[in-house]
This record gives C-alpha cells, sequence and structure tokens, in this order.
C-alpha cells in the first residue's frame, strides 16, 4: 500500500483508542471548569425567547395531515380518498396555473440560449433581454445591490404611480425584499426599542396572519391586539383601535399599527372611509402605519374596491401626507400570479426619517440581496404585457380567468358555509381565505379542555381524521373570547371546493349532533 | 415621527461596513461614466466580493437548462434540450407542490432535495452516515447561520453571547454577528504560515476574552476565506478537541469545498474528521457545517440557497431550527432545486456529463492559473506582497503603505486601506476589497480581490492595479520599498 493509505490506517487505528489507553494524560478540565463532554447548545440553555416563536399556519394540524397522506399513499384505510389541504395560502399547490409570459420570460432568463428559439414570442424575449442587461454579468446568478435591481425598483415606482392614478413614487422609496415577509420583519426590527414600559407596542389586528404574532415574540416586542369587528364584516373599529391604544400606553409604548388590506384571514377589503379614518388616527396618535396589501388585486365582492392606504394618504393633503410614516407591501405570492415559491416582494417607504432609512439600508445589506428570480418576476409583474404586444391577449385571458374563479370561489364558499346551522361566515370580499364562525357545544369544549387542547383546535383534527379536510383553527389567529372559528382557503379547485364545503356541512352537523 | 432614538440598539449596533461606501462610489463612478465624463477606462470592474458570475463567469449549462424548464414546463417536449435535462427537471417538478416551482415548500426545505444533500454529504464522506432531516436549507447559508446564532445568543455586557472569529474572516461575517447580537471575539490567523490555524492563538484569544463576553461557539472557514488556506487533517482535529473541550459550538463554513488546487491539498471535512475521531467525540460535540450555491462551480450566488448539516443536535433543537425558518415561510425554490443539482450532478453516460464535466474542469483550471499568476504578479510589485492562496476563490495580498499614504488616511479619517481602494476605483476603474472589512484591525493593510474570473479579467485587472500602485509608489518620496515580510507587530 502506498504511504498515505498507511498513514490513514495508523490514524485510525490510534483513535479509536482510548486516550488513556495510548499513555497520555487524561483530558484536563476545560478553562471554565465544565466538563468537556456536554453539549453546549440544548434546549435548556437555549435563548428563551426563541422559545416563544410559534406559527400556526405549520403546526400539529399540517404534520397530522402530511401523515395521513402518507398513510393513505400506503394503503392504509380512511374515511376519505384523499387530503384536501385547505390550510395555506398557495395557489399553485391547489392547481392554479402560472401565467404563461412571466414563466417564458424567466425561462429566457434562466438559459439565455433559448432566445434563439423560435417557440418564444418576441415579446418574452426582449423582456428578458432587458432583465439580463439589469443583472451583473448578464446572469441571474450574481449579487444584486441589497435595496434590489435599480431598473426593477424603477419599474415597481410606475407601477405604483399609475395604480395611485399619478400620485408620484420615488424609487429610491422602494426596497426590493424577500417575499413581503421579509419586509415586514425587517421594519418590525428597525421599530423595536426601549425596556419594560417603554418597550415598543406594536397594533395588529384579531384574527392576524401568525408572521406577525411569530415576529413580535422573536423581537421580544409588546404585541398590542385590536379586535376587527365581526358583526360588520369584519371592518376596523376606530373605538376598539382607540381602546386598544389606550389600554396598551399603561404598560407600553405602542409606535406602529398594522394593518391587512384585503384582510387575512378574514377576507375584507376596507372602505375608502375606513382607511381615511385609520390614517388620522394614525396621524393623531403618531403611530408608523404598517399596510400589508399583498393581496391587492383579490378582490371579489360588488362594491368592494381596492384603495392603497398611500393614495388615500396623498388624497388626504399635505397636512396627512407630509408626516405620517407609512409603509406598504406587496408580494408575488398571491393575486393572480401565486407565485410563492419565489419569493419576490417590494416595500415603500414613505416620509421615513433619513438617519433611520439609513439604519435600514444598513440593516437590508446584511441579507446580502434578494433573490434575484424573485426580483426579476416582480419586475414582470408591474410591467405585464401591453396592448398590442404577442403576449397581451393570452396574458389578459388567464389573469381574468385566475380572478373571476376566485371570485366564484368565494361567493360559493360563503353561500354554502352559510346554509350550515352553527357556522356563519363573512363574505369573502377579497384575498384568499374564509374565516367562519363555528358554535362548539358545551360537551365538545370540555373533552378539547380535557385532553389540553383548544376547543378550535379539537374540532378542525376531528375533521381532519374524519373527512381528511386540512383547515386551521382560529385560535392561530386569535379571536374573541368564548368564540371560535377556523381559517380554510379558497384555493382547492372548485371541484374540490365544492367536496369539500359539502364534507364540512356534514362534518358540523354530525359534530354538533355527536356532542349535544 | 421616529427618530434615530426609536432605533432597535441592535440595528444601531451594526457596524458600518466600508463595503457600502466603495460600492456606492463605484455605482457613482459607473453613472458618470454612463453620463459621458471622460475616464482613462472604459467600464468599472468589480472583483471586490465572491460573485463570480458578475466577473463574467459563466454558469454551468445543464443547472440552467434544468432550471428553465423547470420555470417553463412546456420546454419538457423541447427536443433541442439533452434528455437528461428534462428527465431531470420532470422527477424535481414532482417534488415540488403542485408540480410548480411557485408553491411554497416545507420551511426547512423540499424534503426530496435535502435527501440528496443527505446522500451527497455521505459519498463525499465515506461512509459516515447523514440524515436529511439534520439538513435545513436556507436562503443562502447565512441566513441559516442566523438562525443558529440567535438560538445561541443570549446575555449583555460580560454575559453576552461571544463567537471565537478568524481574523481574517468573510466581509459579509462581523455584521451578520452584529445583527444576532453576539460579540465577535478575534483570533489571528498566522500569515507567515499561509494563514494557518494556531492552536496557541485560540487558547490566548479565548483566555483573554472570557472577562469580556460568554464565547459560546468558534467560526471557521476550510478553504479559508478570503485567505485561501487548506486545513490538514491535524488541523481540524486540533479545532475540533480545542472545541470539544472549551465547550464551542462549531461554526463550519466549507462553501468553497469544491476550490481546492493547491499541490498536495485536498478537501478534508470537519465531519469526517470529527466521525474518525472516536465515539467520545462523534457523538457528543456538536457542529454546524454550512455550504451553498454561491460556491466556486456554481456561483449561482443570486439564486440564494444554501444549507446547513447540524450533528449532534437535539431534536427539541432542531425543532426551532425548523420554526425560526418558519419566518422566511420557505427558501427559493429555483434555489432549492439548483442545489439539487449541485450535489447530484451529471453522471457517465448522461448526455449532459461531457459539457458538464469540461466546464467544471475550466472552472477549476481558471481559478488555479488566476491564483497561480495573481500571486505571482503582485509579490513582484513593490509595497506588495501575498501568501499563496490553496483553495477558495479569493486571494489577500498585503500592502505595505507608504507612510504618506497612512498621513493622508488619518486626515480624511478613512481606513488607509480603504483610501487606497477608492483611489483605485477613482483612477483605474478598479473595485477591490478593503482587508479592514475582513476584521483586520492589527495596523496592517490587506486587499480583497476574487480570482474566479475570466483570465482576460484578471489580465486587465493585473494591469490596471499595478499602473496604479506604482504611480502611487512613485509619488512618494522615500517610498517603502522592500520592507516586505516585516510586520508591523514586530516593532511594538
Amino acid at each position: 500500500m502506498n504511504h498515505g493509505t498507511a498513514l490513514l490506517w495508523k490514524r485510525r487505528a490510534l483513535s479509536s483508542l482510548s486516550a488513556t489507553r495510548r499513555g497520555l494524560p487524561k483530558e484536563k478540565m476545560s478553562e471554565n471548569g465544565v466538563s468537556p463532554r456536554a453539549k453546549v447548545l440544548t434546549i435548556d440553555n437555549m435563548n428563551p425567547t426563541v422559545k416563544k416563536v410559534e406559527y400556526a399556519v405549520r403546526g400539529p394540524i399540517v404534520q397530522r395531515a402530511l401523515e395521513l397522506e402518507r398513510e393513505l399513499s400506503e394503503g392504509m384505510k380512511k374515511p376519505f380518498v384523499e387530503v384536501i389541504k385547505a390550510n395555506i395560502g398557495d395557489a399553485h399547490a391547489m392547481g392554479q396555473q402560472p401565467i404563461t409570459f412571466f414563466r417564458q420570460v424567466l425561462a429566457l432568463c434562466s438559459y439565455p440560449e433559448l432566445l434563439n428559439d423560435s417557440s418564444f414570442p418576441e415579446d418574452a424575449k426582449s423582456r428578458a433581454r432587458r432583465i439580463l442587461q439589469s443583472c451583473g454579468g448578464n446572469s441571474m446568478g450574481s449579487y444584486s445591490a441589497s435595496q434590489g435591481i435599480e431598473s426593477v425598483r424603477q419599474d415597481v415606482a410606475r407601477y405604483i404611480e399609475r395604480r395611485d392614478g399619478g400620485v408620484p413614487c420615488d424609487p429610491d422609496n422602494i426596497f426590493l425584499t424577500t417575499g413581503a415577509s421579509d419586509g415586514i420583519v425587517t421594519m418590525l426590527k428597525l421599530l423595536v426599542c426601549g425596556e419594560g414600559e417603554t418597550r415598543t407596542g406594536v397594533m395588529i389586528s384579531i384574527p392576524q396572519y401568525p408572521l406577525y404574532s411569530a415576529a413580535l415574540a422573536e423581537l421580544a416586542a409588546v404585541q398590542v391586539n385590536y379586535y376587527l369587528n365581526e358583526e360588520k364584516c369584519w371592518s376596523m373599529d376606530l373605538s376598539e383601535l382607540q381602546r386598544s391604544l389606550d389600554e396598551a400606553r399603561r404598560h407600553c409604548n405602542p409606535r406602529a399599527l398594522c394593518v391587512i388590506n384585503p384582510g387575512n384571514p378574514t377576507g375584507q377589503v376596507q372602505s375608502r372611509q375606513c382607511i381615511e379614518d385609520v390614517i388620522r388616527f394614525a396621524a393623531k396618535e403618531r403611530l408608523f402605519l404598517m399596510a400589508d396589501e399583498v393581496y391587492q388585486d383579490n378582490v371579489y365582492a360588488e362594491g368592494c374596491q381596492f384603495h392603497s392606504f398611500k393614495k388615500v394618504l396623498f388624497d388626504m393633503g399635505p397636512e396627512y401626507s407630509d408626516i405620517v410614516e407609512l409603509v406598504s407591501f406587496h408580494s408575488t405570492s398571491k393575486c393572480y400570479m401565486g407565485e410563492c415559491g419565489f419569493r419576490g416582494g417590494y416595500m415603500e417607504i414613505i416620509n421615513l426619517d433619513e438617519e433611520v432609512r439609513a439604519q435600514l439600508t444598513k440593516l437590508v445589506s446584511v441579507r446580502l440581496c434578494p433573490p434575484v428570480p424573485g426580483q426579476a418576476l416582480m419586475d414582470l409583474v408591474v410591467n405585464p404585457p401591453q396592448i398590442g404586444e404577442p403576449s397581451y391577449d393570452k396574458f389578459i385571458k388567464e389573469r381574468t380567468a385566475t380572478l373571476s374563479v376566485l371570485a366564484e370561489k368565494a361567493k360559493l364558499t360563503e353561500q354554502v358555509l352559510n346554509t350550515v346551522n352553527g357556522i356563519s361566515c363573512n363574505p369573502v370580499q377579497g384575498a384568499m381565505y374564509s374565516f367562519p364562525r363555528i358554535s362548539i357545544p358545551e360537551k365538545a369544549i370540555k373533552e378539547a379542555t380535557d385532553k389540553g387542547q383548544q376547543a378550535d383546535m379539537f374540532y378542525c383534527m376531528k375533521l381532519l381524521e374524519e373527512t381528511g379536510i386540512c383547515l386551521v383553527p382560529g385560535s392561530g389567529f386569535g379571536q374573541r373570547d368564548g368564540t371560535y372559528h377556523f381559517r380554510m382557503t379558497i384555493l382547492p379547485s372548485t371541484d374540490k371546493l365544492k367536496i369539500l364545503l359539502n364534507k364540512v356541512k356534514e362534518f358540523h352537523q354530525k359534530f354538533t349532533e355527536q356532542y349535544s | 415621527m421616529t427618530s434615530l432614538q426609536h432605533v432597535n440598539p441592535t440595528v444601531k449596533g451594526i457596524r458600518e461596513s466600508a463595503h457600502s461606501g466603495l460600492q456606492s462610489l463605484a455605482a457613482h463612478v459607473t453613472q458618470e461614466i454612463a453620463q459621458g465624463v471622460q475616464k482613462p477606462f472604459k467600464e468599472v470592474i468589480d472583483i471586490s466580493s465572491g460573485d463570480p458570475h458578475k466577473a463574467g463567469m459563466k454558469p454551468i449549462s445543464f443547472v440552467r437548462q434544468v432550471l428553465a424548464v423547470c420555470l417553463h414546463p412546456e420546454l419538457l417536449g423541447n427536443t433541442t434540450l439533452p434528455w437528461d435535462v428534462r428527465l431531470r427537471a420532470q422527477r424535481l417538478l414532482e417534488v415540488c407542490d403542485g408540480g410548480s416551482v411557485g408553491s411554497y415548500t416545507d420551511s426547512s426545505g423540499i424534503p426530496h432535495v435535502r435527501q440528496s444533500i443527505a446522500e451527497f454529504i455521505m459519498r463525499r464522506d465515506v461512509g459516515v452516515h447523514s440524515h436529511a432531516k439534520d439538513v435545513f436549507i436556507s436562503a443562502g447559508s447565512q441566513r441559516g447561520l442566523l438562525v443558529i446564532l440567535k438560538l445561541l445568543a443570549s446575555g449583555e455586557g460580560d454575559t453576552q453571547t461571544g463567537v471565537l472569529t478568524p481574523r481574517p474572516c468573510p466581509h459579509t461575517l462581523p455584521t451578520l454577528l452584529d445583527d444576532a447580537g453576539v460579540a465577535l471575539v478575534p483570533y489571528q490567523l498566522m500569515e507567515d504560515r499561509g494563514w494557518a490555524v494556531d492552536l496557541s492563538e485560540l487558547h490566548r484569544a479565548l483566555k483573554c476574552d472570557r472577562g469580556g463576553c460568554n464565547p459560546r461557539a468558534i467560526y471557521i472557514s476550510n478553504p479559508g476565506t478570503p485567505t485561501g488556506h487548506v486545513q490538514d487533517w491535524k488541523s481540524i482535529e486540533e479545532v475540533i478537541r480545542f472545541a470539544a473541550a472549551e465547550r464551542l459550538l462549531l461554526l463550519v463554513d466549507e462553501v468553497y469545498q469544491d476550490s481546492v488546487y493547491g499541490q498536495g491539498k485536498e478537501f478534508i471535512s470537519f465531519k469526517r474528521v470529527l466521525f474518525e475521531m472516536g465515539k467520545e467525540y462523534s457523538g457528543t460535540v456538536q457542529m454546524v457545517s454550512l455550504h451553498s450555491l454561491s460556491s466556486a462551480c456554481m456561483g449561482e450566488c443570486g439564486l440564494r440557497a444554501g444549507y446547513m448539516e447540524l450533528v449532534n443536535m437535539d431534536p427539541e433543537v432542531t425543532h426551532f431550527v425548523d420554526t425560526m425558518l418558519c419566518t422566511d415561510i420557505s427558501s427559493p425554490v429555483t434555489g432549492q432545486l439548483a442545489l439539487d443539482l449541485m450535489v447530484n450532478p451529471p453522471r457517465p453516460g448522461d448526455p449532459s456529463y461531457d459539457t458538464y464535466t469540461q466546464e467544471i474542469l475550466l472552472i477549476q483550471a481558471t481559478l488555479s492559473q488566476n491564483a497561480q499568476r495573481a500571486h505571482e504578479f503582485l509579490n513582484d510589485l513593490p509595497g506588495m506582497s501575498s501568501q499563496p492562496a490553496k483553495g477558495g476563490i479569493y486571494l489577500y495580498p498585503r500592502l505595505h503603505l507608504p507612510s504618506e499614504i497612512i498621513e493622508k488616511a488619518k486626515k480624511l479619517e478613512v481606513e488607509a486601506g480603504v483610501l487606497y481602494c477608492q483611489m483605485l476605483l477613482k483612477e483605474e476603474g478598479v473595485f477591490l476589497g478593503a482587508g479592514c472589512q475582513n476584521g483586520e484591525t492589527t495596523g496592517n493593510h490587506y486587499l480583497r480581490l476574487c480570482i474566479l474570473v475570466p483570465a482576460e479579467t484578471l489580465e486587465e485587472v493585473l494591469a490596471r492595479l499595478a499602473s496604479f500602485h506604482l504611480r502611487l509608489m512613485d509619488t512618494c518620496p522615500y517610498p517603502d520599498r522592500g520592507v516586505k515580510g516585516r510586520d508591523i507587530r514586530d516593532t511594538l
């Protein structure tokens, strides 16, 4: 054998002998006198703040749903033939098709040799060339500037101007992000400070999207809940905002107000008047407005319209538009694109102090840059095919079809659920979810409590085991004490959705009888 | 209105990086050129960071072809693309929810990809077991590292968690540690030994700082970034023993494992060494090893995907790793699929194998030739010395700056190496990194350049750099020529 192999054998032979047997002195205690074999990172010495972070949307129900899917595929007999997942706002996972034009451009960007392929339309090719030119070395594999590719930010700014009827948008106020979540967490991180009574409080709507509560827990910020008004179709209630703020001021320093419009999980589309009232409130109470507007194209109900916080703010004149601090978030994950997997997003910052802005710029540079395919996709979203371009007709057709199917499913969901005794469902005005209220009999509540479970978790688990339908209990999103809800998405295909709704109806009736 | 006093102290505490300043300057110079301002150069060449594509290196065809098909599945029927490309794309689409790269994935990564990575690690480490459940995918390896740091972080002041960090270290690391709220405890690498790790220096660093904070981890990169040092078995074993004895979590950055070119050198993974050290070590020493798409052969930095393998971490802890990754929801899918392609490239007999192999060989040849060329060239310049790099994608030459420059820098309140880089950028349109970004604070000055660039680009950079450097040395009346090798520390 050669020298190297011999050496390797010898090394292996030696290492299998214990230190004492090799005649070496016993391992001495380390500098701090601790036994050297104890683990460094354990559940006991882990950062305690982290233990408080939970994320409802992906909790135990989803784990069980996956197990059931596995069991089904292994041939186990169940009272259902398939698991229908209506727990996460992932359109493609439920069969929604991507926009052809977007995927063509991205494929061309990935492998530019395809620019010679005649099966791609000319407008897709010229878009791809333009995007590649804005990437270092003409490759999506280069890092971009931390704030995002400049030409994409410019395109985003123009989109916002068009959307808001000409209200000017400065591209320097645009930050591209890794999904909207990244932007939200970054802004929250930026703003949290103080201790004890001066600790930053952040107002979030209940029911809420669990990313907010998870981020606030991780930052050890104070979560300040304000309830949406279920009786008035989940609208924001000024008196409730005031109550929540006044109460919070007793034990923390509330500095930011988060609004999700259209709403998640509640699906409401706030009226223009409501948005104005909220802006006035934020101005008066000096609150930083955080407007999560990722569902801005998902508006279905008659008489409802998306009003961007920025447009309303600027319509209210300089008395407000000069001073109210606002950040609004958008992403590629929802609307008609449903491209969650790309992690594309942006935020627009209004009226941020220059020094604070410099800190924000520094913070985003630690992440290096957002994924370039996501940035490229965002560029296409804000710059879709125009009239006269080869891809225009197909694009409009696909977009319209996707949005109208969602609108139909929104209506269907509300209709069917409202026929069930003990389920009451507000109109799904927008977004992708329904958050109906369910009545749970006392006996069931008791059994749940005995099991150490929330009553709606108990309900949802049973629903899953008996029907294969995966929904998320309302307790994961927050709800008024003594009320129970679940969140379901309207994303399964229309056929599957009908099955789902009917099964829920049957289950609820059975469940109510069983526990009466 | 929110003002500076309302900003999170952790955020305010993130150090300013000279790199951002230089980036702005580079952007400014580029803009001037676009506006028609006359310059002695046509464009700015940026080789300050590990971004091979930006400098003109080409992506691996197989990777981009597969991704293109995954992005636009109509291409599954396109016969101009090799069948192994289309087959792989089909397989990968099957593991995406709804058959689309637009869906979310599990927060810790697509199970199929985690499994591919585990199998890759097992092949690489010749029989040491690896489990998919210990592999966590994130949007870039630093994102995963940040999660681990957050789990470790606690305390303030002298109970603040500290991380032993090499000097020099990757230039993006100090700000990451600041963001995580942990203290950086520097240990000096030995320049005269090719930037080797020195055990007595590790002990010294630890002892010195035990009063100042609570060190709980040691970070090390192999191949070293930006030093190009490649550790041998003995060195790795020493570090593992040290970490075990001192109860430090091992954070091992092995992103450039595919780029070892030095004669007689090979990449040896920390995990492999650990598992040869007997059960008392392999069963208890906790380690996190990092890899990513930003590796030499892939260079797919912009796709943002990396992974970490956790060794000897309790399931209760890994549960929280997954929970923390949930706030990112999931990593970019195209990045995750590219990871699969990275660890599972074409095999002999596959139609894409030859092209793939040629492209990899070209990258490796370019890298080793550039390393040699740049090292010799820079070493020949007066006032510059360079340790030969054996791996990685950087060169980290030392500047022996004339006192005039150092004085000028003091007056401008800028670090001398940064001033050098600013002047180089303005006069020659070359953007290099300054060593202070890599944590260099000993009073010596260094440059950082990425050498995984097309050979012609390197020649252009070397020519412009030499022109600038010689001019600079000439303008100083009493230049410190011939003082190479003298370490400022020798005069203390």
